[in-house]
């Protein structure tokens, strides 16, 4: 019998308590799959915007539109390549759902965020058609809406100059994202600002925020100073940041989520190693006459100790495995569930902690059980003693 | 058939000291559940008592058509004098209408020791708007001034946020505003900034009000008021109760939350009762020799069962109340913020309330049946002579 077969047979003589052993570590792994794709979302979750943008708000509030006039003064300002804005619609679909529509200049858009995909024609579409509106892939498959179409869109800020918040746009395209990232954040729209600023009842030569391409990522603190400098003082004072910290700021607004998510992950993994650490302590309790016959027949304590940390590992490697592997496409589910509000996405990443996670548990549930058995003196554990 | 359950029971739980380890496992496993549990639903009990505290039901709140949040809504001048002016509305002692039209525009503020802003609801009010919330009470320093740039700051923000303190000055667009005083209510209010509306105004650049309060004259006038706007062409808007107001921004919020309670706790729940039947296999393994002399001098099966279960039940039952235990002790009253409908933070407490700790309690028993079933019937099942020949 080989070693590895050994562990084997020693992991399938009491069939019911590994298999039920088995079962709470693929529990356990499966909520931390979910958790940490939820932790990955609040905390790092903007990573991939990169740094080459940077995003001028008003200073006391994203909430609070700055005026168009600010647009020459920003364009001047050495190192900016393009500059777009965009004013928040305060989308509603339907009843009360709401959607992240925006209204900005297609031909700056298309400048501005190059990861943004569709095909030139559509590009030339929202340019050329005053009510056209583009949709990401996600908002478009959730609702089924086609190139086209027209798409009745309620607004909860801006009424249209007859008192009326119903506004109908004209679907001319659906984006993609260049990357799996970028696909995942395929859930809003956009109108035209030209159309929008003129139709509706009083917002006039609001920009909302405007959006930087700067032509060095390295310059972007200091054309953030610049440009904040600028204005201060003024009525419209600005706040300027990256793109990256101006999301990690959004996400942070909704509070302390990341908190709890890691209150209940170490609920999760306390729990657990209790469940696993129990389970190999006893049965190596039961097993120590066998350990010490093993010993007898010329097996180095290293060996004994090497068995029983085999034990703990193969339990907890397969576990993890089972669990993250049904909570890869369980957040596909969720994802899909939610219609993209919720991206969980169950990636490398978190497989990689997933994978750090297995380890750290190995040992912590294998090694007090394992050092045991090697220190055992053959004498006493066949005496029982 | 009493008195055999219960001294097998006493028999079991004398025993479980040998096994204390093995017997731990339940209890922590299920303290691990109903902790998670009791905390997430106490979030939203919590955030739900706060908004609701602060809906009135005699106060009828008056927002642009279609808004659904005062951030969204805009009303002018001269229509906040007209809905001031429908019938229906109460009088003050100075025999005009008792309302507030109100502006809100938003601030960031930081959390100690954070480098990204988070936004604050800044609320401008007219006199009555102290009238209309009776439970609101200054507690430090005075009130602002009229025509003054003062703010009064609400103590969930003085505690979760810098920069607030008495005698500190905030910066917003432009302008200077002194911190003079601390104002408790108990409820959403807390989580704002509040100044004189006309200051708010000038400065903030506001042509009109976010919203108009009124005061209702007697029960049946919401209708009243909702009539009388509705049939007046200058004005397009929608009227609801305060009350209805804020437990509507609530739906969403109690929605998430239980959503991810339930996922949570149901696979949290599925392990616990895998590690709960592990241990009470392993429990009537180590005692099927006692068990089967017991069935070999005349006790039944059923009262092993009974006495199994029993057994597991009040692991279990211990294991739920050190979980509850837990979960009022970390997380009862802790403040924590987060966004409400106006995109502003709001600032509540959790709530460990005693019906979340028996809805806790009561799957604690329920995955402690469950363990204990299967284990218990094998334990009655063993064959006598089998069992006591069995090392």
């Amino acid at each position: 019998m080989t070693r590895t077969g050994f562990v084997i047979a020693n992991l399938w003589r009491k069939k019911t308590r590994t298999v039920l052993t088995l079962l709470s570590i693929v529990t356990a792994f499966l909520l931390f799959g979910l958790l940490q794709a939820v932790n990955v979302l609040f905390s790092a979750g903007a990573d991939f915007v990169g740094a080459t943008r940077l995003v001028t708000q008003a200073r006391v509030s994203f909430t609070q539109s700055l005026p168009m006039r600010l647009l020459p003064q920003i364009e001047s300002v050495p190192g900016v390549e393009r500059v777009m804005w965009s004013q928040w619609f305060g989308g509603v679909w339907q009843e009360n759902t709401q959607l992240i529509i925006q209204a900005v200049d297609p031909a700056r858009l298309r400048d501005v965020y190059p990861e943004i995909v569709m095909p030139n024609a559509q590009w030339k579409a929202f340019e050329s058609t005053r009510t056209g509106m583009v949709v990401g892939r996600n908002l478009a498959n959730q609702y089924g809406w086609k190139i086209g179409q027209k798409v009745p869109i309620a607004s909860n800020i801006f009424p249209q100059k007859d008192g009326s918040k119903a506004w109908t746009f004209d679907l001319v395209g659906i984006f993609d994202g260049k990357d799996e990232e970028w696909q995942r954040n395929t859930s809003g729209g956009w109108i035209n600002f030209a159309y929008f600023d003129e139709a509706n009842q009083f917002a006039r030569g609001l920009a909302g925020v405007y959006i930087i391409r700067l032509s060095d990522p390295d310059a972007a603190s200091g054309v953030a100073a610049t440009i904040d400098d600028m204005f201060e003082n003024s009525p419209d004072e600005t706040k300027t940041q990256t793109e990256r910290d101006f999301n990690i700021g959004f996400f942070k607004q909704i509070g302390d989520i990341g908190l709890i998510v890691r209150w209940i992950l170490f609920a999760v993994f306390f729990t657990l190693l209790l469940v696993v650490g129990n389970t190999i302590a006893q049965s190596v309790r039961e097993r120590i006459p066998e350990l010490a016959i093993l010993k007898t027949l010329g097996f180095k304590d290293g060996a004994v100790l090497g068995f029983v940390l085999a034990e703990a590992a193969a339990l907890c490697v397969i576990g993890g495995l089972v669990g993250l592997a049904i909570a890869t496409p369980l957040g596909v589910v969720i994802t899909k569930a939610s219609g993209g509000y919720l991206p969980l996405a169950v990636d490398a990443k978190v497989w990689l902690t997933g994978a750090i996670a297995v380890v750290v548990l190995s040992l912590a549930v294998g090694l007090l059980p394992a050092l045991r058995a090697k220190r055992l003196t053959i004498v006493d554990a066949l005496a029982g003693r | 058939m009493l008195k055999q359950v219960l001294s097998i029971t006493l028999l079991g739980l004398r025993s479980i000291p040998e096994r204390l380890g093995p017997s731990l496992v339940i209890v922590v496993g299920l303290a691990g559940v109903v902790a998670v549990f009791t905390a997430l639903l106490a979030m939203a009990a919590g955030f739900q008592s706060t908004l609701e505290a602060a809906g009135r039901p005699d106060v009828a709140l008056v927002l642009r058509g279609g808004s659904q949040a005062e951030l969204n809504s805009g009303i002018s001048r001269e229509q906040g004098t007209i809905i001031k002016q429908a019938p229906g509305v109460a009088q003050g002692v100075d025999g005009l209408p008792l309302a507030s039209a109100e502006v809100i525009v938003i601030a960031e503020l930081m959390k100690a020791g954070e480098t990204t802003g988070s936004n604050i609801t800044v609320r401008g009010v007219e006199a009555a708007a102290f009238t209309l919330r009776p439970k609101l009470r200054i507690v430090e320093g005075r009130a602002f001034t009229q025509g003054l740039r003062e703010l009064i700051v609400g103590q969930g923000v003085a505690r979760q946020f810098e920069g607030v303190r008495l005698g500190e000055t905030l910066r917003m667009r432009g302008s200077d505003w002194t911190v003079v005083g601390m104002f408790a209510s108990g409820d959403a209010y807390e989580s704002e900034l509040w100044a004189d509306v006309d200051v708010a105004q000038s400065t903030f650049n506001r042509q009109g009000y976010s919203a108009v309060r009124l005061q209702l004259a007697g029960s049946g006038d919401l209708q009243t008021v909702k009539d009388a706007l509705s049939a007046d062409p200058r004005v397009n808007v929608d009227v609801e109760t305060e009350q209805e107001y804020f437990s509507g921004q609530t739906e969403q919020f109690r929605k998430t939350i239980g959503a991810l309670a339930g996922v949570v706790t149901f696979i949290m729940a599925l392990g616990a009762m895998f590690a709960a039947l592990n241990t009470m296999y392993a429990a009537v393994g180590a005692r099927a020799r006692e068990i089967a002399t017991l069935r070999a001098i005349g006790f039944r099966g059923l009262p092993v069962v009974v006495s199994v279960m029993l057994e597991s039940l009040i692991l279990a039952l211990a294991g739920g109340l050190l979980g509850a235990l837990a979960a009022y002790v970390l997380f009862n009253n802790m403040a924590v913020s987060t966004l409400g409908a106006n995109f502003t933070q709001v600032v509540f407490r959790f709530a460990v309330t005693p019906a979340l700790v028996v809805d806790g309690l009561v799957i604690a028993v329920v995955i402690g049946m469950v363990g204990g079933l299967l284990p218990a019937l094998r334990a009655a099942r063993q064959p006598v002579t089998t069992a006591l020949r069995a090392a």
